[in-house]
């Protein structure tokens, strides 16, 4: 078996996350790549939560519909998964939970497991994860090692609860997991990446409120906030957050901020002030289904216009999405430079699935961070905040520097910072925002901002844009069709991406919103999408959904 | 340093009689003589101001400041103290941005104690948008969006800020610089969250000059680390009765203020990209 996918499944509260966690674990041991896609509803206790790990020994970024294993800690993780199964698929339960199974599988009383062991109940999972290695062939020495690093309390306890899961399966053991030779790399979260790569980009402080999908960042920041140095804050509400960040980044802080959609409205009079008063921020805006509080717990990717255009006024917006693990660390890395070079906000667009998904990350290929440095105010002359440099970018000084008063300002101004109504000295503030924006999009026609994927021979292009890039990538290899990712959006590399079709003659764009974003976007640039394959229930797209909506479309 | 070397070339467009200019003329020698005298250097300071007539102060004192956005002041001056706790920051805002547009954050900022300074110049009018009321109108002003009359009374800032938390309380009136110059050197000197109202007469949409004139006296006798004494003083005068109205220093606390452990984190790793590793193994 190349590759292979475990479905673990059961109700909020069953440790479902941790539990495919150490599942995808147990498989990079084993030398295969990691892909964990996590569904649960916006809930506490009850409801249905379920993990896919798909496990290949070649990169993957994005999960199948049918699964080799389906693990069930309840009833519903059967009857809501049955239709996932194969002829050989295995099935296995916890019979103190499932009364009557819909199908064949095995039961095993994982709850007494537990008691018996003197484990708390949750240890249920591991349990199953015990059966589960047992049938699948798993050395007990990786399933020990892989627990002691990943169980928090009473390892030893669970440690026996797996013990008992691996015996009650002894005699029906299924499709082996044979060792594979993917390098073994740490499996990460999207949210974590972004986070990692703020930091490699040089990141001082994180201001956020909580709002899913993008509280992973804020978690995690704070969790290595010792280790980084960094200050990270949680303010009274998103309209804070943008505007203390401006403050960190008056003082020449390096500053990151994250929300989704609802926390985004709430930013726009920021967004706008950073435009105007010239102020580098860095945005991670985790997209959701909307309208309003929508799905909060799923996948979209209907912010892009939104992120386009977000505060009054007209002012450069830079949008990034990046569409895997690699480009989730680079881009982000690369975006705090480009934010700090122009002096403007950018915006890291993420979404549930980029997010919250966890990866195989290996950071030898995740090297492509340019040095992009901001312009620093060299002591000569008297200091002026918004001095009419190259390129429109005025050099930066921070307070306390003797000889130096910076005057930041939201009004339109002068040079000094000093407001102003002067009709030339408008239009020279707004034709100095317009330069900026310029040398930006000749910046960004220089990165790697446009991404080809699959046969680069074919006349056929599927175009995708953030979390869609691994399925439209893995579909493009195997059906022999090119990819095209834009990863900047705003300002669009329209030269790349004129090159990136060169020899194309049917474009398919593929995303997950109801009215076609990057078709819209593109269009407006000069390109059109014949066919356009979209998915708004709030779920990703899997391989197999794509590929049979790719038939539809007769691809 | 001298006040005189505070000014900018900026054109003054406030009102002849308007009350920000006792602001003005107060704060720029407070600044120069913390300056002077080696307490605060006049770069170590930053001004954030909101908008209405009160933020144009910003351009008005050559000093390092950012015009922020109505009503948002405060959270801007608490990422620049976060972000460098070396300098010294404070708020001009308005009654109409403090006290509507941000009350949030004000009352965060009390809670937190951030160690900030807010000057509130409460004309209790919106003066730039000509003439709306604002949370400390008095109930029955006429104002152009309520012409029969505001119908409910105003909130006593004081009394909020001082439930929130904040270790200083403060109000001065646009008449009598000494005492402006007094409250504003002690505000900016206290360690913590300091919160001054400052009664600022609005001479073409809210004329209070001689209302206060014949009301207003400062505070005697008065010991601002006692508590009760503070919380009374600060009920004597509730913004919509004609009680007489004390002015000067109400409440002053010692406490400890949000951020100070940030300052640990002023040191930057010198190799990420080690760290970053070293992050990553923990996810094998
Ligand atoms: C978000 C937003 N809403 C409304 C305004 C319009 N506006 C400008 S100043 C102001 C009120 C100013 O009142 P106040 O803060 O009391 O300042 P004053 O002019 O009295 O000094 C308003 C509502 C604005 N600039 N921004
Ligand atoms: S309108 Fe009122 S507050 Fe504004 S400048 Fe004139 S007097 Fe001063
Ligand atoms: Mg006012």
């Amino acid at each position: 078996m190349d590759e292979s996918s475990v479905l673990i499944g059961g109700k909020a509260g069953d440790g479902i996350t941790e539990a495919g966690m150490i599942i995808a674990r147990l498989f990079n041991k084993l030398g295969y790549c990691l892909y964990q896609y996590l569904d649960y509803p916006s809930l506490i206790r009850g409801g249905h939560n379920f993990a896919i790990i798909r496990a290949a020994e070649k990169k993957v970024g994005a999960h199948r519909d049918e699964v080799d294993y389906l693990l069930a800690l309840n009833q519903d993780a059967i009857d809501l998964h049955k239709w996932r199964l194969k002829e050989n698929s295995i099935v296995i339960y916890d019979s103190d939970e499932v009364k009557s199974p819909s199908m064949e599988g095995i039961g095993l009383p994982f709850k007494t497991f537990a008691e018996e062991a003197k484990a708390p109940k949750i240890a249920r999972n591991v349990g199953l994860i015990g059966a589960f290695a047992g049938a699948a062939g798993i050395e007990e020495e990786v399933v020990e090692e892989v627990l002691r690093k990943e169980v928090p309390k009473s390892v030893d306890e669970n440690l026996e609860v797996a013990r008992r899961g691996r015996q009650g399966i002894e005699g029906r053991e299924g499709m082996k997991v044979e060792r594979r030779s993917y390098p073994c790399c740490p499996v990460v979260t999207g949210n974590e990446l972004l986070a990692l790569g703020l930091l490699r980009g040089g990141l001082d402080a994180y201001v956020a409120y909580p709002m899913t999908p993008s509280s992973g960042i804020l978690h995690f920041l704070a969790k290595v906030a010792d280790e980084f140095s960094i200050k990270v804050v949680h303010p009274e509400n998103e309209i804070a957050v943008i505007l203390m960040a401006q403050g960190f980044a008056y003082a020449g802080k390096k500053v990151a901020l994250g929300t989704s959609g609802g926390g985004f409205c709430l930013m726009a009079e920021g967004m706008s002030l950073a435009g105007m008063a010239e102020m580098p921020l860095v945005v991670v805006l985790s997209q959701r289904p909307g309208p309003s509080t929508g799905v909060p717990t799923y996948t979209a990717q209907s912010d892009l216009h939104f992120a386009m255009n977000a505060g009054q006024g007209e002012f450069p917006h830079l949008v990034v999405a990046p569409g895997d693990a690699e480009q989730a660390f680079c881009w982000s890395a690369t975006i705090v430079g480009l934010a700090w070079k122009y002096q403007i906000p950018g915006i890291l667009l993420s979404d549930k699935t980029l997010s919250e998904t966890a990866y195989s990350f290996n950071i030898e290929e995740a090297r492509d961070v340019p040095d992009i440095k901001p312009v620093i105010w060299d002591g000569g002359g008297e200091y002026e905040r918004y001095a009419p440099g190259d390129d429109g970018i005025s050099p930066l000084a921070f307070p306390p520097r003797p000889g130096a008063v910076v005057k930041a300002n939201s009004y339109s101004h002068l040079a000094s910072g000093i407001t102003t109504e002067d009709p030339r000295e408008i239009e020279t503030v707004q034709d100095k925002l317009l330069r900026k924006e310029e040398g930006l999009r000749r910046e960004v026609e220089r990165l790697a901002s446009v991404r080809t994927y699959g046969d680069g021979g074919s006349s056929t292009a599927l175009l995708c844009w953030g979390s869609n890039k691994g399925v439209s990538a893995e579909l493009g290899e195997e059906l022999g069709l090119r990819v095209v990712q834009p990863v900047v959006l705003n300002p669009f590399p329209a030269n790349r991406f004129r090159e990136a079709l060169r020899g194309v003659d049917r474009t398919v764009s593929v995303e997950t919103n109801s009215t076609g974003q990057l078709a819209r976007l593109i269009r407006y640039h000069g390109f059109e999408a014949d066919d356009s394959i979209l998915k708004y229930d709030g779920r990703p797209f899997s391989v197999d959904d794509l590929e049979s909506r790719l038939k539809e479309v007769a691809i | 340093m001298k006040p005189q070397d505070l000014a900018t070339g900026a054109e003054n467009t406030w009102c002849p009689g308007c009350g920000n200019f006792a602001i003005l003329n107060a704060i720029k020698p407070v600044l120069a003589d913390l300056d002077e005298e080696g307490l605060i250097p006049v770069e170590n300071v930053v001004m954030v101001s909101g908008i209405g007539c009160h933020a144009k102060i910003a351009d008005y004192v050559n000093a390092n400041s950012f015009y922020a956005v109505h009503g948002r002041t405060i959270p801007v001056a608490t990422g620049i103290k976060l972000a460098n706790p070396d300098l010294t920051v404070i708020c001009f805002a308005g009654d109409g941005d403090a006290y509507a547009e941000g009350l949030d954050h004000l009352i965060f900022a009390a809670k937190r104690n951030v160690d900030i300074t807010t000057i509130i110049h409460d004309n209790r009018v919106y003066g730039l948008t000509t003439g709306q009321y604002t949370p400390t109108s008095p109930s029955g002003f006429k104002g152009r969006s309520t012409p029969s009359g505001l119908e409910v009374p105003p909130i006593n800032p004081l009394e909020i800020v001082f439930a929130s938390g904040g270790t200083f309380v403060g109000r001065g009136y646009s008449h009598g610089i000494d005492l402006l110059k007094d409250i504003f050197r002690s505000a900016i000197l206290h360690r913590g969250f300091s919160f001054v109202d400052v009664l600022q007469v609005c001479v073409t949409f809210f004329n209070m000059y001689d209302y206060y004139n014949q009301r207003v006296y400062p505070l005697e006798d008065h010991d601002p680390l006692d508590r009760a004494r503070a919380q009374e003083e600060m009920k004597e005068w509730d913004y919509n009765s004609d009680g007489p109205i004390p002015l000067g220093v109400f409440f002053k606390k010692d406490a400890a203020t949000f951020g100070d452990n940030f300052k640990k984190f002023n040191s930057r790793k010198t190799d990420l990209e080690a760290s970053i590793r070293k992050t990553l193994e923990g996810y094998i």
